[in-house]
């Protein structure tokens, strides 16, 4: 059993045109980064580990999360925390709302649920911020708060679609470094998608081109 | 085994439901029209097949003039109403003008047909308000001029009628396709090769629009060339055109007059198709003309007076439009207003106060039916909606480019009941209902509305829904969120606002039925609309108006309660607001 997550012999491909082929092994806390020109298929990629690729597209190879195959299951039960360009923090929810959604139910009471969110949110510098509307926050601010959200639901892997690509340049650098402090601590795996060779550089791990 | 059956059955569930609840009625409607006016009609003794129905009909006296009055009147009204909707698109996309006009256009959306007429028969009347405000000073009337201006022999009141309901519906029809068009980028791309706004519009963008719209263009026609209500209150009368006069031998107990009536309703669905197939090979001669055009160069540079002109026939028809819809409250409330004052000169809310007495039933009944209805309607719209989203082929990428899917099929089916005349096929669906014994019961007339409300709430929520960003949807799954908690907790909240207001056009279309409610309801179920056409024909005209205006305010509070409800729940939501 091998722990970090396992790409083996996957295949994409577009009516008959294979568009990505990627066999990997990416440990706990390390970063690989899947770079690529638009329409390359490295967003389709994610989408296939995360479990939403579906027709047109089919797809060869197996997912394997810490010695788990999780290819065959639904998007639910992966485990796997998505995060895309924008954070897309549910524009209805309270900053809190949209971290206990993130939250397992468990069993765990309501006050100590919410006592999690508000811990969660003084990991980031962002305390009492919990009653804010999310449309408040600063782009910054709310990457890592979409984060927070993620880390909650308790992944295994992390799959990010250019996570920094909203942010402007001064705040790229800062809330990169803080996405991938935050996998390592948390020894987590990550497939990274990006177009900016500063995410590759910065990510310090293994290079993919497509 | 059972469970897996269920479980296959039930995504599949609310849209067979929607073929079943809109099929069903239509074909058996049709076919319960066709057989009566073959003389096939047992409850009425009719047991042998024969053509008298129609050689009865063919016999009335004034047919033809009936027939061409129905064709002309529907036909020009909505070839007068695109081509309003499209030159003032044309001329002022992308303006503040145009946005000043959708915020108006919008709410009169709402207005249902009768009442839009009782205000413009107030307005236009020869002892209306426009004649008042001339008179005596500058016409020398001090009695009401005896001139045919309501229910001339041409039908050109009905026309107006017509075309100020039908522009509202179409122009935002228009928008509400517009972004799919790249209309904006093509204008750009005409403008800097020298066209004018409009040319640019109508040579550029005009024929993917009209593509988009052509469904809706051809319900117009079929209701324009069908209409009753409308009619009524501002069509000739001698003779009438042929759907009134339908109705009229419906009525009549003579049950050799019933026999002619469904002959008749059948003739209403050939004069209609007949308009369609006309329009068709209209819509060949405009693209071919259109064709010659474009590759011609001409830039039409200059194009400021027609888009004057366009102003002012749209400031025009929704200054009409709203004179007359102010009208009919003014009229409710006044107790002698004699002609040719321009106020009333006494004003009295004893209407408003007996309310109860007034109209208390008929409104009772209206809100049940509209509130059951529009319900009913939502809820099946929903769970298919939902029903697509959770379908393996219902993924964004799959919805827009699937044809000849279930989805497609739905998407043509739920536009039938608009695109048939209502009397066609309401006539079969009373029989029907007789032999069920359920004439006149309030099932059968929700069962029917539904018909008409079911297209106007899929319509409304559609875009909004497939616009809704699907990647909430997937952030929240990613995050162990079920199916249903994904459906309650992110993309019902998000949607609020869109479902509320398709709800309220749901309820808007469910208060202005007036033909399938007197038809299905035989007579004993009364709404307001059907009551303010009871009133028509006489002459009280407080009365009439006090029905107006409440066709005018229950869809109203359904608008309000539309955007008042998610604005309070939302007020501290800033990205939720001007949301969807």
């Amino acid at each position: 059993m091998t722990d970090g997550l396992v790409l083996d012999n996957v295949n994409i491909s577009l009516a008959g045109r294979s568009l990505v082929e990627i066999s990997t092994t990416i440990a706990a806390g390390q970063v690989l980064t899947v770079m690529g020109d638009s329409g390359s298929g490295k967003s389709t990629l994610l989408e296939y580990v995360a479990g939403f690729l579906s027709a047109p597209f089919q797809a060869s190879g197996k997912v394997i999360l810490n010695g788990y195959d999780v290819t065959s299951d639904t998007p639910q039960v992966r485990q796997l925390g998505l995060m895309f360009q924008a954070p897309l923090l549910f524009p209805h929810m309270s900053v809190l709302d949209n971290l206990m959604f993130g939250l397992p139910a468990a069993g765990l009471s309501k006050g100590c649920r919410a006592e999690m969110a508000e811990a969660a949110l003084r990991d980031v510098g962002l305390e009492g911020f919990g009653r804010r509307d999310p449309a408040t926050l600063s782009g910054g601010q709310q990457t890592r708060v979409a984060l927070m959200r993620l880390l909650l639901a308790k992944p295994k892997a992390l799959l990010l679609d250019e996570p920094f690509s909203s942010l402007d340049q001064s705040r790229r650098a800062e809330t990169r470094h803080f996405v991938f402090d935050m996998a390592k601590s948390h020894k987590l795996p990550v497939l990274l998608v990006s177009h900016d060779p500063e995410d590759a550089k910065a990510a310090e791990g293994e290079i993919f081109t497509l | 085994m059972r469970q897996g059956l269920i479980r296959l059955a039930m995504p599949r569930l609310p849209g067979v439901l929607i073929v079943i609840l809109l099929g069903a009625p239509i074909v058996f409607g049709l076919a319960g029209t066709l057989l009566p006016a073959l003389g096939y009609l047992p409850a009425l003794g009719g047991h042998d097949f024969s053509l008298k129905p129609f050689q009865d009909l063919f016999s009335v006296p004034g047919l033809a003039h009936s027939i061409a009055l129905s064709f002309g009147t529907g036909l020009t009204a909505t070839a007068l109403s695109l081509s309003i909707t499209v030159l003032f698109t044309a001329c002022w996309l992308g303006t503040r003008t145009l946005q000043l006009i959708r915020n108006l256009l919008s709410p009169l959306l709402a207005v249902p047909h009768a009442a839009a007429a009782f205000g413009l028969a107030f307005l236009i009347a020869p002892s209306g308000f426009l004649v008042r405000l001339l008179s005596p000073w500058a016409t020398g009337f001090d009695r009401p001029p005896d001139i045919l201006i309501l229910n001339d022999p041409l039908g050109l009141a009905m026309i107006a009628g017509l075309v100020m309901k039908e522009v509202p519906f179409l122009f935002l029809m228009t928008l509400a396709v517009l972004p799919q068009t790249d209309s904006l980028r093509k204008m750009k791309v005409a403008s800097s090769l020298g066209y004018g706004r409009t040319a640019g519009f109508l040579k550029a963008c005009q024929p993917d629009l009209y593509k988009r719209i052509r469904l809706p263009v051809l319900a117009v026609l079929a209701y324009s060339t069908s209409v009753v209500d409308m009619a009524q209150i501002l069509g000739p009368t001698t003779p009438a055109p042929l759907a009134p006069r339908i109705l009229e031998w419906m009525g009549d107990p003579d049950p050799a007059f019933r026999l002619q009536a469904s002959a008749g309703a059948l003739l209403q669905l050939i004069v209609s198709a007949f308009a369609v197939v006309l329009w068709l090979g209209l819509e060949r001669l405009t693209a071919f003309v259109g064709r010659t055009i474009n590759r011609n160069g001409v830039r039409h540079r200059r194009d400021m007076p027609i888009r004057i002109s366009m102003l002012v026939s749209m400031g025009f028809l929704v200054g009409t439009m709203i004179a007359g819809i102010l009208l009919l409250p003014l009229w409710s409330v006044s107790r002698s207003w004699w002609f040719p004052n321009s106020l009333p000169s006494t004003v009295t809310f004893q209407l408003w106060r007996d309310i109860d007495q007034t109209a208390g039933a008929p409104l009772l009944t209206t809100l049940s039916i509209g509130l059951a209805v529009t319900i009913t309607a939502g809820l099946l719209v929903i769970a298919y909606l939902e029903s697509l989203e959770r379908s393996p082929r219902g993924t964004r990428k799959n919805k827009s480019s699937a044809t000849g899917s279930s989805s497609s099929f739905i998407d043509v089916l739920i536009f039938l009941p608009l695109l048939l005349p209502q009397v066609s096929f309401l006539f079969g669906l009373q029989v029907l209902f007789v032999r069920l014994d359920l004439d006149g019961t309030l099932f059968a007339v929700c069962l029917t509305h539904l018909m008409f409300v079911l297209p106007y709430i899929y319509l409304s929520l559609k875009g909004p829904w497939r616009e809704l960003d699907t990647r909430y949807a997937k952030l929240a799954s990613s995050l162990g969120a079920c199916k249903n908690k994904i459906f309650l907790k992110v993309r019902l909240p998000l949607l609020l606002h869109s479902l509320l207001v398709a709800l309220a056009v749901g309820f808007a279309a469910s208060v202005a039925q007036y033909l399938p409610t007197l038809m299905v309801g035989a007579g004993r179920i009364v709404t307001i609309t059907t009551e303010s056409l009871a009133l028509a024909s006489g002459g009280n005209r407080s009365l009439i108006a006090l029905y107006g205006t409440l066709q005018l305010i229950l869809p109203l509070l359904g608008f309000a309660l539309a955007s008042v409800i998610p604005a309070l729940l939302y007020r501290n939501r800033a990205a939720m607001r001007g949301h969807s």
